[in-house]
């Protein structure tokens, strides 16, 4: 079907192909706020997923008969969609992981275990993921290099004084998250990339939470790598995407080995495939790969600009209605261009867990914890916070909910 | 709506909002500290046992008074509130044959799954402390993150 009918999304049209998000608890119907966790999947993508299994399911690589070749051409089709998605040059430069983590570890282990030394440092932001921050300083630990992290400042951005302080001749690598999982921050990838650039070094760019809902195009950032999940964006599980500029990717070392990946193997030695095949050994996630072909056909038949302006919507009349509110303490920046779709928050008094858990009574699903930041939330001085996080099947009113639900809370908690 | 919460019933919030033996005892026999990382709750035990056990057996010994401090949510609160009276004239034995059945039951609510490391921390604080006092185990602080 096509949404592509007005300036705004459809939402409720939208809503129809999302069955999961008429389900009841206790009566109530369910109010999804989790989506930088995961977001929900849409009937076309398990159609594709479920005609693949019904109709072509076959390994892919090489197989002479009718459906691995099916199955083939479905995967090697996936890679080149997102190529197309986020403006790569060709499948070549899109490796299929299982998630931006794996990207991270891949780049980590093939590039930086072999080219880091004690010289070296690695600059990343205080905002960083768990993905990227326990990444990289255990792989400074190994090699002898430091890890540097850009200040975020009282506003919730990054501190780019600072950055082009730490950013110098020493930096092999900046490693950026463009969108904080945490604070909703849009950081400056492009600038971010050119001080790196400007110093020689590389720049890898955590897309987790930018790719679901804005349009990415890396060659307009100019980040050296890439990365992130199918499971964030409307796709499945278990397949992310790592990409890499192909010049850098041709020099690289594969980190896993194994079949499907080679050129020529003799019992001393092998010599890898081509790229993309040759960093992802064994039977990759094919059914994965369709459904997230599928997961960037149904985007871009809504639009990225128009999601990234729902999103931006919801944001700030999230932050505006929990702005509202006295004893709420909000994290990050305003609404606004450079906040995404999320909203991380306190209510006075009640521990995050606690509140989540009576949102849970209301069947609001929303997050509570450090969301894999915890020097982030060292830092802002909190254990946990409670984030809702927005996806393009949300409304305002579900936003309300979550505000009246507030009450609740403090009613218990008074 | 939400009031009438399971995992909120008034027992809870009571404990939670008056917690009882909160504070640290002058002479304890033993203390111990733990956390539940992934949430921020923290939990201070101080254990005093009565000066009954001259036959030379530890897990004999009465406990005779308990506090704790810390802070984190409801639920892990209100927990090492009720414990700190619970334990009160039980023996260490008893209190190291405690499990997280025990501690549910004395919530008297349902503890969805990813609360029980919450309910179990003051528990297992207690418990650790008791098995350090009694020269079994040696960790300087207690953590429910692997506990699963």
């Amino acid at each position: 079907m096509s949404h592509q009918q007005a300036d705004a999304i459809d939402v409720g049209a939208i809503r129809e192909e999302f069955p999961i998000l008429q389900r009841e608890f206790d009566g109530q119907q369910v109010v999804y706020l989790d989506n930088a966790a995961t977001t929900q999947t849409p009937d076309p993508v398990v159609d594709a997923m479920s005609d693949y299994y019904r109709e072509s399911n076959a390994n892919v690589h090489r197989g002479i008969h009718h459906l691995s070749q099916e199955a083939s051409e479905a995967y090697e089709a996936a890679h080149d969609r997102v190529a197309e998605f986020i403006n790569a040059d060709g499948r070549e430069e899109v490796i299929f992981t299982k998630n931006t983590t794996e990207g991270e570890n891949l780049l980590a282990y093939s590039w930086g275990l072999a080219e880091l030394s004690p010289e070296d440092t690695v600059v990343l932001t205080e905002m960083e993921h768990h993905a990227s921050l326990v990444t990289w300083q255990q792989i400074a630990k190994r090699t002898g290099a430091s890890v540097e992290y850009i200040r975020v400042d009282e506003t919730g951005r990054l501190d780019m004084d600072h950055a082009a302080e730490l950013i110098d001749d020493d930096t092999a690598i900046v490693s950026a998250v463009h969108v904080s999982n945490t604070l909703g921050t849009v950081n400056p990838v492009s600038e971010l990339t050119d001080l790196a650039h400007e110093h020689d070094a590389l720049s890898f760019i955590d897309g987790a939470q930018a790719v679901p809902n804005r349009p990415v195009d890396v060659k307009e950032i100019d980040a050296d790598f890439y990365a992130f999940s199918g499971h964030k964006m409307a796709g499945p599980t278990g397949i992310g995407v790592l990409y890499g500029k192909r010049d850098l990717l041709e020099d690289l070392n594969p980190y896993l080995y194994g079949g499907g990946m080679i050129r020529k193997v003799t019992f001393e030695d092998s010599t890898w495939g081509e790229l993309p095949w040759k960093f992802e050994p064994g039977t990759p996630p094919i059914a994965e790969a369709v459904g997230l072909h599928a997961a960037v056909d149904w985007l871009e038949d809504i639009g990225m600009d128009r999601i990234e302006t729902h999103e931006e919507e919801l944001a700030a009349y999230a932050y505006d209605r929990l702005e509202a509110e006295e004893d709420v303490e909000i994290y990050g920046p305003e609404g606004g261009p450079d906040r995404g779709g999320l909203v991380s928050f306190n209510l006075e008094g009640v521990h995050a867990h606690d509140l989540t858990s009576i949102m849970n009574d209301h069947t609001i699903a929303v997050r509570a914890g450090d969301h894999c930041t915890q020097p982030l939330h060292d830092k802002l001085g909190v254990p946990a916070s409670t984030r809702a996080s927005f996806y393009v099947y949300n409304t305002r009113e579900e936003i309300d909910k979550l505000v009246a639900a507030l009450d609740d809370a403090r009613q218990l908690f008074a | 709506m939400g009031l009438g919460s399971d995992m909120y019933r008034q027992q809870i919030l009571d404990h939670y909002k008056n917690p009882r033996n909160y504070g640290q005892l002058e002479d304890p026999t033993f203390t111990h500290i733990g956390e539940n990382p992934m949430c921020g709750d923290e939990i201070r035990m101080d254990v005093k046992l009565a000066e009954d056990g001259d036959d030379g057996d530890d897990s004999a010994e009465t406990i005779e008074r308990v506090a704790f401090s810390g802070d984190g949510c409801a639920i892990s609160q209100a927990s090492a509130s009720m414990l700190s009276s619970e334990l009160r004239g039980k023996t260490v034995d008893e209190l190291l044959e405690m499990d997280r059945d025990d501690v549910i039951d004395m919530l008297g609510v349902d503890i969805s799954p990813m609360r029980v490391k919450c309910a179990v921390l003051a528990e297992k604080v207690a418990q650790d402390g008791a098995e350090i006092y009694q020269g079994e185990l040696d960790v300087e602080k207690t953590t429910t993150e692997d506990d699963e």
